[in-house]
């Protein structure tokens, strides 16, 4: 495996990373423009959650976004399913 | 550099698609059968479908070079109804012998419903009693790690088939480890807004290492891409890995995984 540093990859990502942000917050920008709102909608508060996670310190970020978007999985479906 | 393309569908591909995939370097290709993108009416559909997919495909991509595999089964989509699913599965041991037939697959979850896994535990029997290879699909978005969980809990409790003959496919960052830890083959789906970016899945080989990883395009009649292996090639260059570990991904790891069914016969090119 290659070994660059932080710097180097930093470097590589941080125009693709800056389109993205700006891509996101075009998107939300596009929302507030019209008529209504969508502040009460779950899928908001999924993608609140999820800028909290890229924001925050701690690593793992992709997968703990995803399951910012991902349903609850039960231990005991089976019993419920009678399977 | 030669690739395989272990999961596409080339029954909704074009025939510009096989040439630019032979023209890239892909020399196998594995098709699972699938949801057409409507719901078939009766079984004499899925009868049809299975022949396009043992008979017609693989003289289609042969033109190009092309090795064609397929799976057999019926997609979780169409498994909520599982009288139908019954009557579809019946058609299967006609088809799994076929000589490009790998296995049983895709088959899965959709929405993680009852029906859905009444009719998936029917398919796993079937691939036991035959000792078939399955190939999984596991579920879009929301549901994915939901119904990832679920499908690993009923093979778990099974265990009458070799986990390093199954692939639970499309799995993402909050999927792959789980799939990794218990011993299957994972599968990678590069596609431009859900499931993995080719950078992702470059991220996934660098997190977990190369063993038991594939990468494939599953392109079909949505928004996809059949050349997306080579751009996971690419993507794993820029960043400047060596081509034996690139090699590794998208041939070496393909072969083995195939090379446990019974079926497959591959001709290495002179």
């Amino acid at each position: 495996m290659p070994n660059p540093t932080a710097l180097d990859v930093f470097n590589r990502e941080f125009l693709t990373i800056r389109s993205r942000l700006i891509d996101l917050a075009a998107a939300i920008d596009r929302i507030d423009r019209t008529e209504g709102q969508v502040v009460d909608d779950p899928r908001m508060r999924q993608i609140h959650q999820a800028i909290e996670v890229i924001a925050g310190p701690d690593g793992n970020r992709a997968e703990r976004v995803q399951m910012a978007f991902s349903l609850s999985y039960s231990d005991n479906w089976r019993q419920e399913y009678g399977v | 550099m030669h690739f395989i393309d272990p999961h596409i569908h080339i029954a909704s591909r074009t025939t510009d698609d096989l040439q630019a995939l032979a023209r890239a370097g892909c020399l196998v290709v594995g098709e699972p059968a699938f949801w057409m993108g409507y719901d078939r009416s009766g079984t004499k559909s899925f009868y049809d479908y299975f022949r396009q997919l043992t008979e017609w495909e693989p003289k289609r991509a042969a033109n190009y070079g092309i090795q064609h595999y397929a799976w057999m089964g019926i997609n979780a989509k169409e498994a909520e109804n599982v009288g139908f699913a019954k009557d579809v599965i019946a058609l299967l041991p006609e088809f799994l012998d076929r000589p490009n037939v790998l296995g049983i697959g895709e088959v899965g979850l959709n929405k993680n419903t009852k029906n859905e896994v009444l009719t998936l535990l029917e398919l796993i029997e079937l691939a036991a009693t035959r000792n078939e290879q399955l190939l999984f699909h596991t579920p879009h978005l929301a549901d994915k790690y939901q119904g990832t969980r679920m499908i690993l809990d009923l093979l778990r409790a099974d265990g009458r088939i070799d986990r390093s003959r199954i692939c639970i496919d499309h799995c993402e960052e909050h999927t792959i480890r789980m799939v990794l830890d218990e011993g299957y083959w994972a599968g990678i789906t590069l596609y431009p807004t859900t499931k993995a970016t080719p950078e992702r899945a470059a991220d996934m080989v660098e997190v977990f290492g190369p063993e038991r990883i594939l990468v494939n395009s599953s392109a079909d009649w949505g928004p996809s891409d059949p050349l997306a292996v080579p751009q996971f090639m690419a993507a794993m260059r820029r960043r400047g890995h060596p081509e034996s570990l690139i090699r590794q991904v998208v041939y070496d790891n393909p072969l083995t995984f195939f090379n446990q069914s019974a079926h497959f016969n591959f001709r290495r090119p002179d």
